[in-house]
């Protein structure tokens, strides 16, 4: 009997890794789990966990480099952000970030990193062919998500006190605009055309649409949830699709990812998600999006063109960040 | 598009009034007595500038701000001594080119601030007092309560008995007026979440020094006697504003229960341990600056002047009236590291919060606890509402 059963069991399992297998490339997620400083290295076809790698304290902002070699995570506790070998899920070096790093970003030609230190109220970039700081930006109180446009020219940095969004110029590495937002700006993203610049605002409850050439808000979104009060609908994280028609926009303890049209703005849908919902990323091709729930320990996986959410996966303690790259070692 | 107008205004607004004239800041005063030092633990003696330590970081944190906008604050600190006449200091921060006083006094002087800052157009942000009667058959339509009220701290304590189901108290009561005003708030608190106070008892304040000499030996027989002889409970609740007897129930009282209210697990705006939210950046800065723990005073001044700062940078404007009136206006909102946004009772002007319940390490819960519900905010299920009120503003 329990012969037939393992045998049935491998079978299932070969016709599982077949399916996988019709997907050119693997893709591997790794979630900064906040409370277990830990990662969680999720395998996205088989949509489980396949490793546990043990970092500094407190990880939260997590991305990985361009060619998906190596995952950064900023160790907020530690002071530092750490280099992880996707290859050996070894850390393998540190950048100094400066104190107390969240929330970062990474220009898209690759080259630098640019991280807010809450405490101080600075934008350090860091080169990241040397792993060397080459400079700070004195911006607002309590700098947090950090944004970079498309052309990588400019840097957008949250600062949650001073409720503003910073534009800092590369080149001249100083501000130079300011926009007034709603209470605790917290995440920023453009859409990948850089025709637009998305802002949630924590407290202020809403997500602002901010034209990134003339820094005006053209737009505020608000989120209303039958059965649930304002207070606790949250907007923090957000995923824009590259061809800018949906954003995702995750609602932190309204346990909800709401689904906005990139053209109308229109919030579409609310997909219900696991228990305090921080941030997200898209599998390289864009088919899921994955978030991860802060106070139910899972990351929910979310059917993009269905926009529905097919899965819960237990990760460690307090899950906050994820980026997704593709598996070392490549295709099937 | 509500926001782009804004925005707008912002800058109109300020560049009208700084632009060419770096000398026009808003002068936020903070008029102050100094606290009564003596205490029952020494870990719990407020620093000399307790309060005016929070409002001088709000006015950092405003002007960090403000330089994006062209905007500055700056605090005009003025102590009133015991005999001080408060409208002599109103008078004199006018003269300074304040319009809006942020205030750390008792209830009577509040109020002889209050009418005195009424007659000259100026409004006075109440950080200290938690009297009742400020928010109703003595509120005032240009005092605006940052404090929370009695009856919100007791509310706050009793949901969390009550989700605790440690529904009996006992009740032990000081013996000067404020320790009675607490006892009052805490009564009310128990009937409206379901709690029976099995038994009242009085620690009478015969004057004595709180602390002396081996003390200790004398307190451990005096608590247990205090609380002896009391039908079955499940809780002893100190009502102690005056700091005479409270701290020394803990582990003292006659039946092992544990203790609420003034001492034990107490219902507070802050706490140096408190790091939800993001605090933990407030605190950091507030140590990087004062190299002392943040006290509850300090948290309610810090947010009284930040809420002028937040109007004025929303509102795009330094005048005295439109502050106000911005305040006490639909748009109003300040966070403050509470989790959600807080705003203005409109009938009372009293500013709506979550209380943290801390046991003098870590904070234990904050309320209102899940359950309670409310047709329009739940931070509403803390103090009276409006159906209740007394208030007429004026």
């Amino acid at each position: 009997m329990d012969g037939l059963r393992s045998l049935g069991l491998a079978c299932l399992m070969l016709l599982a890794l077949g399916a996988g297998a019709g997907s050119a490339l693997a893709y591997t997620a790794y979630v900064s789990n906040e409370k277990g400083n830990s990662i969680s290295v999720v395998d996205t076809d088989a949509m489980k966990v396949i490793a546990t790698i043990p970092t500094g304290q407190r990880p939260r902002g997590i991305e990985t480099s361009k060619d998906g070699k190596l995952v950064y995570v900023a160790a907020g506790d530690d002071d530092t952000i750490q280099i992880i070998d996707a290859a050996t899920l070894k850390v393998v070096g540190k950048l100094p970030s400066g104190e107390d790093p969240e929330q970062f970003a990474i220009d898209p030609a690759g080259g630098f990193l640019y991280v807010s230190n809450e405490n101080d109220a600075k934008l350090t970039i860091i080169d990241l062919a040397t792993r060397e700081r080459v400079g700070q930006v004195a911006v607002g109180i309590e700098p947090e998500g950090v944004a970079v446009s498309p052309d990588s020219r400019i840097v957008v940095c949250t600062s949650e006190t001073t409720s503003m969004a910073h534009f800092i110029d590369v080149e001249k590495r100083k501000v130079v605009g300011n926009l007034l937002l709603g209470a605790r700006p917290r995440s920023a993203a453009f859409k990948a055309d850089g025709s637009e610049l998305w802002v949630t605002s924590e407290v202020g409850g809403g997500l602002s649409i901010v034209d990134p050439v003339a820094r005006k808000a053209k737009q505020v979104v608000k989120f209303t949830i039958p059965g649930l009060r304002a207070e606790a609908i949250q907007p923090v994280g957000i995923n824009l699709t590259r061809d800018g028609k949906f954003g995702f926009v995750h609602l932190g303890p309204a346990n909800r990812v709401a689904v906005v049209d990139g053209t109308s703005h229109e919030v579409l849908k609310y997909l219900l998600v696991g228990q305090r919902v921080w941030h997200g990323a898209f599998t390289p091709d864009e088919k899921y999006l994955l978030v991860a729930n802060g106070l139910s320990n899972d990351i929910s996986v979310i059917d993009v063109a269905a926009q529905k959410v097919i899965k819960s996966i237990q990760v460690g303690e307090m899950p906050w960040g994820i980026a997704i790259a593709p598996a070392p070692g490549g295709e099937h | 598009m509500r926001l782009m107008v804004l925005v707008s205004v912002v800058a109109v607004g300020w560049s009208g009034v700084c632009l060419g004239d770096a000398s026009l800041e808003l002068k936020i005063g903070y008029l102050w007595a100094k606290p009564v030092k003596i205490r029952v633990s020494l870990l719990d003696v407020p620093a000399d500038n307790d309060g005016l330590a929070g409002a001088q970081l709000a006015i950092d944190d405003n002007t960090t701000t403000g330089q994006f906008l062209n905007q500055s604050f700056a605090v005009v600190d003025r102590e009133l001594g015991a005999d001080g006449d408060p409208a002599a200091a109103v008078k004199a921060l006018a003269d300074q080119g304040v319009g809006v006083i942020v205030a750390s006094l008792d209830a009577d002087r509040l109020l002889a601030v209050a009418d005195a800052a009424k007659a000259r157009g100026q409004f006075v942000l109440n950080a200290a007092a938690t009297d009742e009667r400020l928010r109703e058959q003595d509120c005032r339509g240009n005092v605006i309560h940052v404090a929370p009220s009695r009856t919100m701290l007791a509310d706050a304590l009793a949901q969390y008995l009550a989700w605790k189901k440690w529904g009996k108290w006992l009740l032990v009561v000081g013996s000067h007026d404020k320790d009675r005003l607490f006892a009052d708030a805490l009564r009310l608190s128990a009937t409206r979440f379901g709690a029976k106070i099995v038994a009242e008892r009085e620690f009478k304040d015969t004057g004595g020094a709180r602390r002396t000499d081996s003390g200790l030996v004398d307190v451990q027989r005096q608590m247990p006697s205090l609380t002896q002889g009391a039908p079955e409970h499940d809780v002893v609740v100190a009502a102690d504003e005056s700091e005479v007897f409270a701290g020394y129930l803990p582990y003292r009282t006659s039946e092992p229960r544990p203790v609420a209210g003034s001492a034990g697990l107490v219902p507070v705006t802050w706490n140096a341990a408190f790091d939800q939210w993001g605090a933990i950046q407030l605190q950091n800065r507030f140590g990087a600056k004062f190299h002392r723990a943040m006290s509850a005073l300090d948290m309610q001044a810090w947010t009284a002047v930040r809420m002028v700062g937040e109007a004025s940078v929303r509102a795009g404007t330094a005048d005295t009236a439109a502050l106000l009136a911005y305040v006490k206006g639909p748009d109003f909102s300040v966070a403050a590291f509470k989790g959600q946004k807080l705003t203005l009772r409109d009938w009372n002007l009293q500013l709506r919060q979550p209380i943290l319940l801390f046991d003098g390490r870590n904070t234990v819960s904050v309320s209102p606890q899940e359950g309670y519900l409310h047709q329009y905010s739940t931070l509403d299920t803390l103090g009276t509402d409006r159906p209740s009120t007394k208030c007429k503003l004026n």
